[in-house]
């Protein structure tokens, strides 16, 4: 039996290569010049239009003061929901915000093991549906794609997203970005 | 229990089931029936094959035949991209529907919904696709279409007066100066009522040149009036013959009845050579006659989102009597149907579908009798050129029904036999036949990239089948027409793929994809947006009462419309959703539609308005939605309008959330 197994094994081994060979060479023939790296793209965030309006992503990759923000996302790997078709609304701290929380918070966030953890901190800003500031009251419960609700204030004409202030907005294709200057934490990482 | 001998021997049986199993699966993924097997080497599913996220090499635009439309493929894999309305109404995408495109289909007979559409035809600069513009004929109201490739969206029609039928259209020149439309159906010449039987005395066919401008737009520039046979093909020189154009004929017997077997009698029928620049220098010397005739002209406005019709009025007509040197006819033998001219522009290929021999005529040799007076006869006032002196050469015997010829880069012809269900490669200049393969079944027309222009781009070859019978599933008595994908970069051809098409696929053009992807349109810029009836922010939105006539002023972004409640609406009144969306995004329609309207849906583009006319008939609060899944929240894009009755008081409101305006 031993032997009808192995001359098996090496006839599928065989046949399959045989199958998959004429495949590369065939590509090149038929596509030419066309992008060839199909096996390399991530997703929508790789999509090269550089005439539509900014999306969410590109909008937090062009500000100078998101690039924590913009470390976080791609370390949780979280671009391409960014880069949907939305509607999002997000909440996006400043790096000065990101500073602010307690030392080596960040650094102990962006480690491999705590992926799950960041991702959904990230989510814990960014609210499905397009919140412009007039549509945000006073004692409203906003739900977050984390699965999490949290509270609007407002004072005076500020307002303030789980404790965080609104400091600027930006329209995005996707949605919005409302700049704020607080990390809003997760009621785990607030132990 | 097995001896050893048992062993080895069913181990041996075993490898022999596994490989016939593996070898057949291996086959499979190539098609095996239908007379392929034979045909198809091992690799071919390879050759077709455009891996996910890849691009296909090449465009080809497919004549949409009596859909009226074209479709987008990509070659080699032959996937759909989009079909392009162009003479029929589209559902779909609101074409014909909406009213900015209504007057697209405008003709001097009012509102046509349908057309036959038949030849794709790229224009050209230098001889060679270009990738700006693809044109294509209406056959049964005569018109021609542009559609833009940048937007691939139709953006003009004009009608073609005094023509019967515009089946040998549009065929552009090399630097696409014009385009051309020859009548099928010969006509009263003007139109009246005359006895059918006066056809030889009273009909007359037309040949139109179509001037199109820097940036596309056509104008008929003049026509010229012609014995009453029907032309049927055409092509324009290039080359050394750029400045002449080819159009075929047949029944030159002038019969109007029974054409099956009237029109097939005469040995030879003619190839009408037209001297267009000489047509320019009459109509500047002002050798024309200028005669009333009434056609549509319909433009697109990418600024204002609408079409309009214009209803022309008059048509310059040249007459060859008056203008010598103008035409001259070619005896072709047996009704020619194709009429093609090799990439050097020495050769004019007379397709004569019920002859035996493929004629081949020379564009020197012609210029010579032409200037010798080689002259067979006149027939109103058209020289007909002595057949031998014309001639170059003959392909003896290549198939039955030889119907259209392609070229490639390498000094080869391809020709379609419809009759002998083939393609024949042959050599331009020995007449050799190289080699020949089946199509599965009778072919019409063919296309390999660039194959009509004077530098073709070669490597495949496209049967356009009319016939499929049991190459498909069958799907009752009306199955798909099909196209095949052959190789045609080695000494003989090979087939790929089949792949069905809309409608009847006429005949196609194909180029290469990097002429045409760096210009494609991604949306509409809203600033440049000026139709009348814009919304260019939630701010313009509002609802406007101008006696039964509701204009309402609404946009559309992820994920509503504003406004999204109306009131004030009451049976009887014409109402006007003018929808702008606001999406500043590549791929992001939004759709629009209204439950019982007697209309289509609208799909808008971003940055673009779009209007839909809905005539309330019932009181009630009727819902509308978004059609384009559009966002995460597109189940929640919706809105009611209240309809009140006729009489009634209910104010003019509307709203979004919580504002609320009144009128």
């Amino acid at each position: 039996m031993k032997i009808l197994h192995l001359i098996t094994a090496s006839l599928f081994a065989f046949a399959f290569f045989a199958c998959q060979q004429s495949a590369p060479e065939a590509n090149t023939a038929a596509n030419g010049s066309a992008a060839s790296d199909a096996g390399h793209k991530k997703g929508q965030a790789d999509v090269q239009d550089p005439s539509s309006k900014k999306n969410i992503l590109q909008i937090a990759i062009g500000s100078k003061d998101h690039t924590t923000l913009v470390a976080a996302v791609q370390a949780a790997e979280l671009e391409n929901v960014l880069v949907n078709a939305g509607p999002l609304t997000v909440f996006a701290p400043t790096n000065e915000a990101f500073a602010a929380l307690p030392d080596g918070t960040v650094d102990n966030l962006l480690k491999p093991e705590n992926k799950k953890l960041l991702a959904r901190l990230i989510k814990f800003h960014a609210a499905p549906g397009k919140y412009t500031k007039a549509l945000l009251k006073d004692g409203q419960r906003l739900f977050m794609a984390s699965g999490h609700y949290v509270n609007v204030e407002k004072k005076g004409d500020d307002i303030y997203v789980d404790g965080g202030k609104i400091i600027g907005t930006v329209e995005a294709s996707n949605g919005l970005v409302h700049v704020v200057d607080k990390v809003m934490l997760l009621p785990e990482l607030k132990k | 229990m097995k001896s050893h001998f048992g062993y080895v021997h069913s181990a041996f049986s075993a490898v022999l089931v596994i490989s016939f199993l593996l070898l057949t699966s291996c086959n499979n993924q190539a098609p095996n029936r239908g007379g392929g097997a034979g045909v198809l080497s091992g690799d071919v599913a390879s050759q077709v094959y455009v891996a996910p996220g890849e691009y296909d090499e090449f465009y080809a635009f497919m004549s949409g035949g009596f859909s009226g439309q074209v479709t987008v493929h990509g070659l080699p894999s032959g996937r759909l991209f989009k079909t392009i309305p162009v003479f029929s109404v589209d559902g779909e995408k609101g074409y014909g529907f909406n009213e900015e495109t209504k007057p697209m289909l405008n003709t001097s007979h009012g509102f046509v919904p349908w057309d036959d559409s038949h030849h794709p035809e790229l224009s050209q600069t230098n001889g060679e696709t270009d990738g700006r513009w693809l044109f294509i004929n209406g056959n049964n109201t005569p018109r021609i279409a542009r559609i833009d490739l940048t937007t691939f969206e139709t953006v003009e029609i004009i009608e073609i007066p005094n023509s019967g039928g515009n089946h040998s259209s549009p065929f552009t020149t090399m630097n696409t100066e014009y385009v051309v439309a020859g009548t099928r159906f010969s006509v009263p010449y003007p139109q009246r009522d005359v006895a059918i039987d006066s056809y030889a005395e009273n009909f007359k066919g037309v040949l139109s040149y179509i001037k199109v401008g820097k940036d596309g737009e056509m104008e008929i520039a003049f026509q010229i009036l012609l014995p009453a046979f029907d032309y049927d093909l055409a092509h324009s020189g290039k080359g050394k013959s750029h400045g002449w154009t080819f159009f075929t004929s047949y029944n030159t017997e002038q019969k109007n009845s029974l054409l099956e077997v009237a029109a097939s009698q005469n040995d030879k029928d003619f190839i009408a050579a037209v001297n267009w620049k000489k047509a320019e220098e009459y109509i500047k010397q002002g050798k024309f006659k200028e005669v009333p005739a009434k056609y549509a002209h319909n433009v697109y406005n990418e600024k204002t989102h609408t079409a309009t019709s214009t209803m022309m009025k008059k048509v310059k007509v040249l007459t060859p009597a008056d203008c010598p040197g103008l035409v001259y006819f070619l005896p072709t033998p047996k009704s020619p149907h194709g009429v093609d001219v090799d990439p050097t522009g020495e050769y004019i290929v007379g397709n004569g579908k019920l002859s035996a021999n493929l004629t081949v005529h020379s564009f020197s040799k012609m210029q010579k009798a032409i200037e010798n007076k080689a002259f067979e006869k006149e027939i109103e006032g058209v020289p007909v050129l002595k057949f031998e002196e014309v001639l170059a050469g003959v392909v003896e015997e290549p198939g039955l029904g030889p119907l259209h010829t392609e070229f490639d880069n390498n000094g080869n012809a391809y020709t379609s036999f419809f009759i002998s269900s083939e393609v024949v490669k042959w050599k331009v200049g020995t007449w050799e036949v190289l080699d020949r393969t089946p199509t599965y079944y009778s072919i019409g027309h063919l296309c390999v990239p660039g194959g009509d222009s004077q530098k073709p781009q070669g490597k495949y070859l496209m049967a356009l089948n009319k016939i499929t019978k049991d190459r498909y599933l069958p799907t009752g008595p009306e199955l798909c027409h099909a196209a095949q994908l052959y190789d045609i970069s080695g000494d003989k051809m090979k087939l790929l793929l089949d792949f069905p098409t809309m409608g009847e696929p006429h005949y196609a053009q194909a180029i290469s994809a990097d002429r045409i992807v760096p210009n494609i349109k991604k949306f509409y810029p809203l600033e440049e947006n000026e139709h009348p009836y814009r919304a260019l922010g939630e701010k313009e939105t509002k609802v406007v009462r101008e006696g039964n006539t509701v204009h309402v002023y609404m946009t559309t972004i992820r994920s509503h419309f504003a406004p999204d409640n109306i009131e004030g609406v009451k049976v009887g009144d014409k109402v006007y959703f003018h929808v702008t969306n606001l999406e500043q995004d590549w791929d992001v329609p939004h759709g629009f539609a209204v439950l019982g309207a007697n209309n289509a849906e609208l799909l808008i583009m971003g940055g673009q308005t779009e209007t839909f006319f809905w005539e309330p008939k019932q009181e009630g609060v009727i819902p509308f939605y978004c059609t384009d899944f559009c966002s995460a929240l597109h189940q929640e894009m919706q809105g009611y309008v209240r309809v009140s009755p006729k009489g009634s008081n209910t104010p003019i409101k509307w709203g979004l959330g919580e504002d609320e305006f009144f009128q």
